[in-house]
């Protein structure tokens, strides 16, 4: 226990003077997202379609966003609080998206139905 | 407890693991954010902000696309150029992107030697850095004159639903707003660093604080943010 006090300690009082990582960590997420984004385009520059398509934009826009976040923008070293306080209130936004989901298909709706007769 | 006692003051910054800690950071007197320096905390807010406003755009964008009976304008057409004969689809977004990602990897290095105090190096990079930045903002104001030369206009353009041409303009423009800002403050904190304003903990012009490396390491958490927003809007607007 007094063990991981000091442990803590230790690292808060690091935290405190600012990040220290190796050089080596950025270089490698730098070329991961290199990657990454090399695959995003090849998504389009094969042309896939359909689920394929938008399931491969998504994972690899995810995996860009989180390497940011969690490396260069140092969340993974962050202490809970601030980690939680930035990333919980995203989550309204998915329930924002879902809202408009319907709100446009509603609006698709009518508009096939009253503003385009025989389409 | 014991320990507790002896230990002291330092005891006040050591969390408990998980979400007991993070309820006793929140339930603490006057500070939710320990070992965060205010400046740091208020940026983290004002992105969260930002991320709001730019999810409010993508989601304004998510709905005139899903409730339009007119197809939508094919990204992939649109944003082709041709060099040297060769057609390749959205190839001047790909590069845009790979130069806003490595401007992200010299900020990166750059709040790396801040915390090394080699000034000399995170000046360099920052420079770098708002070079990368600037030569985005280039290709975009290049990106926008083709497409309003090719008839592309908020209310209508030549290829398919009219509200293409006001999410792109809203959409990027709005980021391409934020690059700039970037820019010009990348510019004025490379210019503290190379001076050695932290060096000597100078104060602020505006706001007489005492300067400290950590300004390097805010600067880069915006402009990785902006690097964030890109990643959105490349899967969400062109690659969708």
């Amino acid at each position: 226990m007094a063990q991981a006090a000091a442990h803590d300690t230790a690292h808060a009082q690091g935290q405190h003077q600012g990040q220290h990582h190796p050089i080596r960590l950025y270089l490698v997420v730098w070329g991961w997202l290199f990657i990454l984004s090399a695959f995003s385009y090849l998504v389009d520059y094969f042309q896939l379609e359909g689920a394929l398509r938008y399931t491969l934009i998504l994972l690899f826009m995810m995996l860009k966003a989180g390497l940011i976040v969690a490396v260069f923008m140092h969340m993974a070293w962050e202490r809970l609080a601030l980690v939680y306080a930035i990333l919980v209130p995203v989550a309204a936004l998915f329930v924002f998206v879902g809202i408009m989901v319907f709100e446009a298909d509603y609006t698709l709706l009518s508009r096939v139905l009253f503003f385009e007769p025989g389409a | 407890m014991a320990e507790a006692a002896v230990t002291g003051r330092a005891q006040v910054y050591t969390a408990q693991p998980g979400l007991k800690g993070v309820a006793g950071d929140f339930a603490s007197d006057q500070r939710a954010f320990k070992n965060v320096s205010w400046g740091k905390a208020m940026m983290w807010i004002f992105l969260l902000s930002d991320t709001f406003v730019f999810s409010c755009f993508l989601i304004a964008y998510m709905t005139a696309r899903m409730s339009t009976t007119v197809p939508w304008p094919n990204a992939s057409e649109v944003f082709a150029l041709t060099i040297g004969g060769v057609t390749l689809p959205l190839i001047l977004i790909a590069i845009m992107t790979f130069v806003l990602i490595s401007s992200s990897g010299t900020m990166a290095m750059a709040v790396n030697f801040a915390y090394r105090r080699d000034r000399r190096k995170t000046a360099i990079l920052m420079l770098v850095t708002a070079i990368l930045g600037a030569a985005f903002v280039g290709m975009q104001a290049f990106e926008w004159s083709k497409l309003i030369h090719e008839g592309v206009r908020p209310w209508g353009n030549p290829w398919g639903a009219a509200q293409f041409g006001s999410s792109f303009f809203m959409i990027t423009g709005f980021h391409g707003t934020h690059v700039t800002f970037g820019v010009i403050f990348l510019l004025i904190v490379a210019r503290k660093v190379w001076r050695g304003d932290y060096d000597t903990e100078r104060r602020g012009f505006f706001t007489s604080r005492r300067g400290s490396y950590e300004a390097v390491e805010i600067m880069g958490l915006y402009w990785h943010f902006v690097d964030l927003v890109w990643v959105f809007i490349f899967a969400f607007f062109y690659l969708w």
